[in-house]
């Protein structure tokens, strides 16, 4: 029998706010222990949260940019549990009614046609904290509890059940986590679970509507684990069915060591959260006038971008889709080639000399050192002969220890162009002598030295010399 | 009159006019806990020396020419309010050792006054009782008489009043916990308007129906605790950002012309005989200062008490989930693993009320059950409310008893919860409807017991309560009348 698989993915994204869902606390990463908390944080007798407006605007900007339908009346739910890491015992969330309803994410997979992705809904809701193990000074057994992390917002994206492979699956997180970066309202980090995932697999019989029962990977935070996690859990339910076993819906775990899962809790253990509406928020209301002010806030999203890369700049499609891998990149390449005009020749080296040092130095494209203006200034000075390309690279690696102008690193190192025919002959005359055992080889028929001679000439000039000019008075000379 | 037993506007003159110092009213109050406490039981904690260092700055203030209403009047707090620095236990075993790091909206209000604080308030463990016999801190006993309980929950606040071991008190209500315990014994208590006055730094029991409110001994006093206590607190959701009214200055004393409603669903047949004549007698004294009564319906009276223990009780089996042992209060020792310490320090940290309160709250939001109980309670609290807008389309206030009987005896309803949720049935309807009702002495019963009227206004509709609350105290002395303690 052949089998297909169906998943749905719950992705949580960490807004990037200043400050946490329902208190003023810092939400940075990595600070001292419970040093960024407070009374409504730390879920103290008498504290009550009040909701950050942000987090409201960023989960529009969401839910804006994935084509949903934005709720114009806002519940918060408790979502009561005990653990010792969740300080209120329950968590402030979303249940009926999220700010974000029924819309979805076009994704392509190489070699397949585009496909529409639904996503169900979008929630706000508050992280929790989390325990520490085993490593706390004057605590010789047992766990801390660090509550830094507790009240952080969380956006939820839950999609709809339609996708139908792990590379689906990556294709569309990786589409979703693009959306979030480019919007601002997430850091991307997947190491320190900004941006991290539950995938819902199940199979079925090729041809079959109904679903087979799933099985819920937990908290995977990388798209190759993502990946792996999903082909052998489809593949293990395969497995299971054809030895004529039973999938059990449970909640697994995904060990990036042995590249498998493994059982959690089984639905026997599941929780009844025992959700009902916060008293302690008020409703809110998103009137017509709020979406309409985040919507016109909204920067262009990547799809569109590429459509006007494409067309606007005549850009070849490995470009485009390099280009606007990020939103930075994407403004660094639009503000270089209003400077300079020419798309392909700051395309090339956007990709080429820009991406590399930025690789070697490894710093965003925020704080390279070489801006729009310098790029388009060096250009510039190829265009019209100043500098060779190969001198230009020369320059660039200066001015990127520097931050110098190009035109006074060329003055500064003696690097001009030479374009002047007399003194490129000259060089030529005494290259020619020099080698005039090559000369006469070359004229009975080895054409292949021509680039031996420019070669010379050019180490002769210290890559001054305008190539054309020299190609041009070489072939005259050779000739004879 | 001795000291002790003087009213907030009183003293104030008093102080004013530098015939008294704060310090010298604080001993006097002190002097006065001591000797009655062991007769009634009101405080859970007594802050002489904070009481003094407040008195000692406030009269710095005052002789700084920095005075205000408030400024050196001793009061004391029900221990529901959260007092850095100052233990706060809730009337409960699992806080018995909490000192919280931040204080209550309310009690900073008070402080920016420069008010005097005398302690903490016995209460019902989590603010869940109508007779504070559920206190882990020992039962409240009233002054009129130490056989009776004092009424619930806010007991200790109650009897600090009226056995002037404080001039006045904040207390709680979340289904007529000031008004009930103000009706036994005697003194004047206001359960403001839903978001009137911040919740934030009070230990929230039902978080839809808690509100803070003062208790005094009369009228003018409550209207001088309420406008220093009312008001938009940016720290609570619900507190509501409209104006704060002068409420002292609304209490003119004519109430010509206003309609007061009767709804007959509390002129009940198994009403107490002495508390049916003392609102026959009420309604004379109002006809006679020139207001006019209307007969109206508030038909879904019936389903109030039911709606309150559902929506009530799914609200604390959640808001008291926090106090698991892990990060503050009792912990039980001894514990193999996690839910075995949470299970023991829940077992041993609370008391049987606030168990079977969490219980039947849990059950009501549980899977399966939660459409049948919660939700049908909310359909309901709805049309409770809309009882309310109706019959405040035509009449100002409505009257009507607080209780149905005066006090009963300490013990006699412990064992039969049913009966015990019943004596709040005239209170609990106003939190459902979110509106206001102020509970203030209108009689005496043959027993000498403390019979209450209760005013209830618009929402927002104080200043009106609190107008016909004082102008019947202008025309009676049942305000005045003392505990013989």
């Amino acid at each position: 029998m052949k089998f297909q698989p169906v998943i749905g993915l719950e992705v949580h994204v960490q807004l990037k706010t200043d400050s946490k869902i329902f208190c003023g606390c810092s939400t940075a990463f990595g600070s001292a222990p419970n040093s960024q908390t407070c009374p409504v944080c730390l879920g103290l007798p008498g504290a009550l949260p009040v909701l950050n407006e942000k987090v409201v605007e960023f989960a529009i900007k969401a839910g804006l940019s994935t084509n949903c339908t934005i709720a114009p009346r806002n519940i918060f739910a408790r979502k009561n549990y005990f653990y010792p890491d969740l300080p209120k015992g329950y968590q402030i969330s979303q249940f009926e009614e999220p700010i974000c309803q029924r819309g979805w994410l076009d994704i392509q997979v190489e070699g397949q046609e585009p496909k529409r992705i639904g996503i169900t809904r979008i929630h706000m809701e508050e992280d929790a904290g989390k325990l520490v193990h085993g490593e706390i000074p004057g605590l010789e057994e047992g766990s801390g509890v660090d509550l830094n992390r507790a009240c952080t917002p969380l956006l939820e994206v839950v999609s709809e059940p339609d996708l139908r492979s792990a590379d689906e699956a990556v294709s569309y997180l990786k589409q979703l986590h693009q959306i979030v970066t480019w919007l601002g309202i997430c850091d991307g980090n997947m190491e320190e679970g900004s941006f991290r995932c539950d995938a819902n697999v199940s199979v079925m019989p090729v041809g079959s509507s109904t679903f087979g029962t799933r099985a819920e990977i937990k908290n995977v935070n990388s798209f190759r684990f993502v990946k792996q996690a999903i082909e052998y859990e489809i593949q293990r339910q395969i497995d299971l069915i054809e030895d004529g076993g039973r999938v059990v819906q449970e909640t697994r775990l995904f060990d990036p060591t042995s590249g498998k899962t493994r059982s959690m809790r089984g639905k026997e253990e599941a929780h009844d959260y025992r959700y009902f509406p916060d008293p302690d928020l008020v409703p809110l209301v998103i009137d017509d006038a709020w979406v309409d002010r985040v919507r016109s806030e909204l920067p262009e999203l990547p799809d569109r971008m590429r459509q006007r890369f494409l067309s606007d700049y005549a850009l070849p499609p490995y470009d485009v889709e390099v280009l606007t891998a990020n939103r930075a990149l994407a403004s660094f390449f639009e503000s270089s080639v209003e400077l300079h005009g020419n798309p392909k020749a700051v395309s090339n080296w956007v990709m080429g000399e820009i991406t590399r040092g930025l690789n070697d130095s490894g710093i965003p494209i925020e704080q390279c050192p070489i801006t729009p203006r310098l790029l388009a200034e060096l250009l510039k000075l190829i265009d019209n002969g100043t500098i060779s390309g190969k001198i230009a690279k020369t320059v660039f690696d200066e001015m990127w220890q520097s931050g110098k102008e190009p035109q006074v690193i060329v003055e500064e190192k003696g690097l001009v162009q030479v374009s002047d025919s007399g003194a490129i002959e000259a060089i030529i005359d005494e290259i020619l002598n020099r080698e005039a055992g090559q000369v006469a080889e070359y004229r009975s028929g080895k054409d292949k030295l021509f680039g031996f001679f420019v070669g010379q000439i050019m180490k002769a000039s210290k890559g001054k010399a305008n190539p054309a000019v020299v190609n041009e008075l070489l072939l005259k000379k050779l000739k004879g | 009159m001795e000291l002790f037993e003087l009213t907030i506007h009183e003293l104030h003159e008093k102080l004013k006019a530098k015939e008294v110092s704060s310090v010298e009213v604080t001993r006097a109050m002190l002097t006065r806990i001591e000797a009655v406490e062991p007769k009634i039981g009101s405080f859970i904690t007594v802050t002489a020396d904070r009481a003094l260092s407040d008195a000692a700055e406030a009269d710095r203030r005052i002789a700084a020419g920095e005075m205000e209403l408030l400024t050196g009047i001793p009061l004391a707090l029900k221990d529901i309010f959260l007092t850095e620095g100052i233990k706060t236990t809730c009337g409960s075993r699992i806080l018995h050792n909490f000192v919280p790091p931040y204080s209550a909206t309310a009690y900073e209000k008070l402080k920016q006054q420069g008010v005097v604080l005398l302690g903490k308030l016995n209460q019902d463990e989590f603010a869940m009782g109508s007779s504070n016999e559920s206190s882990a801190y020992g039962s409240v006993r009233n002054p009129w008489d130490t056989s009776r309980i004092p009424g619930g929950s806010s007991g200790g606040s109650a009897t600090a009043i009226a056995a002037r071991q404080a001039v006045a008190t904040l207390g709680t209500d979340t289904g007529g916990s000031i008004r009930q315990p103000a009706s036994h014994c005697g003194c004047v208590g206001l359960k403001p308007t839903y978001g009137r006055v911040s919740r934030y730094g009070v230990i929230a029991y039902a978080s839809s129906l808690d509100q803070v409110g003062p208790m005094t001994r009369d009228a003018t006093d409550c209207a001088v605790m309420l406008s220093a206590v009312a008001g938009h607190d940016p720290k609570d959701s619900t507190s509501v950002d409209t104006p704060v009214p002068d409420y002292r200055a609304g209490l003119t004393g004519d109430i010509r012309g206003i309609r007061i409603g009767l709804p007959r669903e509390y002129f009940i047949a198994g009403l107490d005989p002495d508390v049916k004549a003392s609102m026959d007698a009420a309604i004379q004294t109002y006809r006679a200062l020139g207001a006019e009564f209307v007969d109206i319906s508030l038909p879904h009276t019936d389903y109030a008490v039911a709606t309150y223990y559902l929506i009530a009780t799914a609200e604390a089996s959640s808001n008291l989930a926090r106090y698991d042992g892990v990060r503050f209060g009792h912990r039980a020792g001894g514990a193999e693993n996690l839910l075995e310490m949470y299970v023991k320090s829940r077992s041993e940290g609370f008391g049987a009320e606030v168990k079977r309160r969490i219980m039947l709250g849990t059950y009501a939001l549980s899977s399966g059950y939660y459409d049948a109980y919660y939700v049908k309670a909310q359909k309901v609290r709805t049309l409770i409310m809309n009882d309310f807008i109706q019959a405040f389309r035509n009449v100002d206030v409505m009257l009507t008893p607080v209780a149905p009987t005066p006090a009963f005896r300490l013990g006699e309803k412990l064992n039969d919860p049913l009966q015990m949720y019943l004596s709040d049935i005239f209170t609990i309807p106003v939190n459902l409807a979110g509106t206001c009702a102020i509970s203030i002495p209108a009689g005496l019963s043959s027993e000498r017991l403390p019979i209450g009227l209760q005013l209830i206004g618009r929402p927002f509709g104080e200043e009106t309560i609190l107008r016909v609350a004082h102008a019947f105290e202008q025309a009676t002395e049942w305000h005045t009348q003392k505990a013989d303690i």
